[in-house]
């Protein structure tokens, strides 16, 4: 499996899958990520996104996680070439 | 012995507790059912152990009041049943190696276990627990499946010698174990999932919440008028009033002792609505009007609750929440408002800020009805006709935006973002989903009665010793002057503090106009919360917090009241 463009969750399209390369938040936001199971080296498919700049949710494994747009937006991934 | 159930949100540790216990709690499928800690007790061999159902934590470094309050609780107990979820295995160990590395024994519940299966996931037990070198029991706490081994094992429970470990080694020491013990084999979407992701989406999620929420309301009054249509509204008219009317000869047709069990008789005969006596009122209100829709209410919740459908609502409503001050979650607490406030302003603890828990705990005792309020509503101002009860609740649900609105404006500091987990959509257990209603239920009865019927024996001192005309005479200006009700419903006014239900019940017997009704409802709805929600709501907001609430109750029932009757 290959990765090539970089990309941020928020701006991801539904049912897109990559991998995180990086949280770029502070201590607290990347700890709280990282408790839910989202953080550097995971594999997420992105499973919906609210209008106006609504929660994003992804998925990590087998489980769903909604997270705010800003959230969504430091969370940097690599894209899953088709 | 003091045993500590603690895991993940939502893992199912409720359910587990139930198992374990046999002690009832309330158990849902979404993450933070608990914020309070329950207490049950566990036979082990000659000993009686605690066990302690702990609020779900992601970590030992909590951030939210309900994960607070699981950390603290870890300082005085002896043993830790860890509750995994098997079907997310990784970030559930997180918080397994945290526990390990405090000097406390553990033993794991490989909980949810049947799900592993279909879900393709196969997880070897004997090396998961020689990796963590704790006892580690596979369990189904729904079925009961494993219950007994997992008990039978709890002496076995241990604290391995582990150093303690930095955030980033400790997942580390997480993949390697996954690594170890767990093989995922790819497999299809069930058609449950297929909903769940359907049902987070703007589109088909919009129009599933609406058609969602008319289904819910159409099912709780089908089952409220239903049940009261043909069970309790012929009970109450062809067996018990023929009893109270033996009873009201008996006492002499009149009296005091008549006015207090059977109240006033209205042209000769007992009106359940109105002769305000505990045998006849006193038992109508909570039986024959609130309880039927009590019912109907919980049950409804509870399916979707376990359905897990309350957090993608949460999901859908984040955006609009956010300009009222609260994140999407906050839907929640507020739902569970729609039943009864007190569980309502508890389950505020599930949100991160200070400010949010204020915001929420503030609307939810000024402009959510609860469901008794609502069910006499219904009955009482739905007999002037259905627009007059859609005034009364598009009121509510205006103030609720507009007080939002404001409080999102002036309320310092800001609104976390949402941050919460999804659940897996599950079909309810029946056994689960009675026993709860059966709690719920039992819950409201043990309240409600003790409380209706000691309101109306003071009502019935108070008229008769003429405290009423005296605060009558005193509210008049703002009662008759601003709300345009007659001085008589200061009495269901003052009521209010000790029931709304049977302070609606008292602006029944007071022959108002519709449009009077509807500004009493409403006024009624807003000013000042029952004591029971005010005891919940001045515990959890603190002195500052609940006297800013209660200015901002009075003040906005008045205009808003003042506001209805000027425009009606």
């Amino acid at each position: 499996m290959t990765f090539d463009r970089q990309t941020t969750v928020a701006q991801m399209r539904t049912g897109e899958r990559g991998r995180i390369i990086e949280i770029a938040g502070g201590y607290g936001l990347t700890r709280r990520l990282e408790a839910m199971g989202i953080r550097s080296g995971r594999k997420i498919t992105k499973v919906s996104s609210m209008l106006m700049r609504g929660p994003v949710t992804i998925q990590v494994d087998s489980v769903q996680v909604a997270i705010g747009f800003g959230m969504a937006r430091r969370i940097l991934v690599e894209l899953e070439s088709k | 012995m003091k045993i500590l159930l603690m895991g993940n949100p939502n893992v199912g540790k409720s359910v587990f507790f139930s198992r374990l216990t046999g002690v009832r709690v309330i158990a849902s499928n979404y993450p933070g059912t608990t914020v309070e800690f329950t207490k049950g007790y566990l036979k082990l061999g000659e000993e009686m152990a605690e066990v302690i159902d702990v609020p779900g934590t992601y970590t030992l470094e909590p951030t939210s009041k309900a994960e607070e309050v699981a950390t603290e609780m870890l300082k005085d107990g002896d043993l830790v049943i860890d509750v995994v979820n098997a079907t997310n295995l990784e970030r559930n160990l997180f918080l397994t190696m945290q526990l390990l590395e405090r000097d406390i024994p553990v033993i794991v519940a490989l909980n949810v276990w049947d799900d592993t299966k279909h879900r393709g996931i196969h997880i070897d037990v004997k090396k998961l627990e020689q990796v963590l070198g704790v006892p580690v029991v596979p369990t189904v706490a729904v079925t009961g499946e494993g219950m007994k081994a997992l008990v039978s094992r709890i002496h076995e429970a241990t604290s391995p010698p582990v150093s303690h470990r930095t955030r980033d080694e400790r997942w580390v020491a997480v993949g390697r174990i996954i690594e170890q013990v767990q093989t995922v084999t790819h497999r299809h979407h069930t058609w449950l999932e297929r909903l769940g992701d359907a049902s987070v989406k703007p589109f088909p999620g919009i129009p599933i919440a609406v058609l969602a929420i008319l289904a819910s309301f159409m099912v709780i009054r089908f089952i409220g008028e239903g049940l009261i249509a043909y069970i309790f509204e012929p009970l109450f008219n062809n067996l018990w009033a023929p009893v109270m009317m033996r009873l009201s000869e008996f006492l002499g047709s009149g009296g005091f002792l008549h006015d207090i069990l059977i109240g006033k008789l209205i042209s000769g005969e007992i009106d359940f609505a109105q002769s305000f006596g505990i045998l006849t009122t006193g038992l109508f209100i909570p039986f024959g009007v609130v309880l039927p829709y009590v019912l109907a209410f919980y049950l409804v919740l509870g399916f979707l609750e376990d359905l897990g459908y309350l957090p993608r609502v949460a999901v859908l409503l984040d955006t609009l929440m956010h300009r009222l001050g609260m994140h999407g979650y906050a839907i929640i607490p507020t739902l569970l408002g729609l039943g009864c406030n007190v569980p309502g302003i508890l389950a505020t603890r599930i949100l991160e800020s200070k400010r949010e828990r204020f915001i929420v705990a503030t609307l939810i005792s000024i402009a959510v009805p609860c469901a008794a309020l609502q069910a006499m509503v219904i009955g009482l101002v739905g007999g002037e006709g259905w627009h007059y009860v859609a005034i009364v609740y598009g009121t509510l649900f205006v103030v609720w935006v507009i007080l939002g609105l404001i409080l999102n404006l002036t309320v310092k500091g800001f609104s976390p973002e949402l941050l919460i987990e999804i659940p897996p959509y599950r079909l309810p257990s029946a056994r689960i989903l009675a026993s709860k209603l059966w709690m719920r239920i039992l819950g409201f009865l043990k309240e409600a009665i003790p409380v209706v019927m000691l309101g109306i024996f003071v009502i019935t001192i108070l008229y008769a010793l003429n405290v009423f005309d005296y605060i009558a005479n005193f509210a008049a200006p703002v009662v008759s002057g601003l709300l345009g009700l007659p001085s008589d419903a200061t009495a269901a006014l003052v009521i209010g503090f000790l029931r709304k239900d049977m302070a609606v019940g008292m602006l029944g017997a007071l022959s108002l106009s519709a449009n009077q009704l509807v500004v009493g409802s409403v006024v009624l709805a807003m000013f000042f919360p029952c004591i029971a929600s005010f005891v919940v709501l001045a515990r959890e907001l603190r002195l500052k917090g609940i006297l800013a609430a209660t200015g901002i109750m009075i003040a906005a029932s008045l205009v808003v009241g003042s506001l209805l009757n000027l425009i009606l």
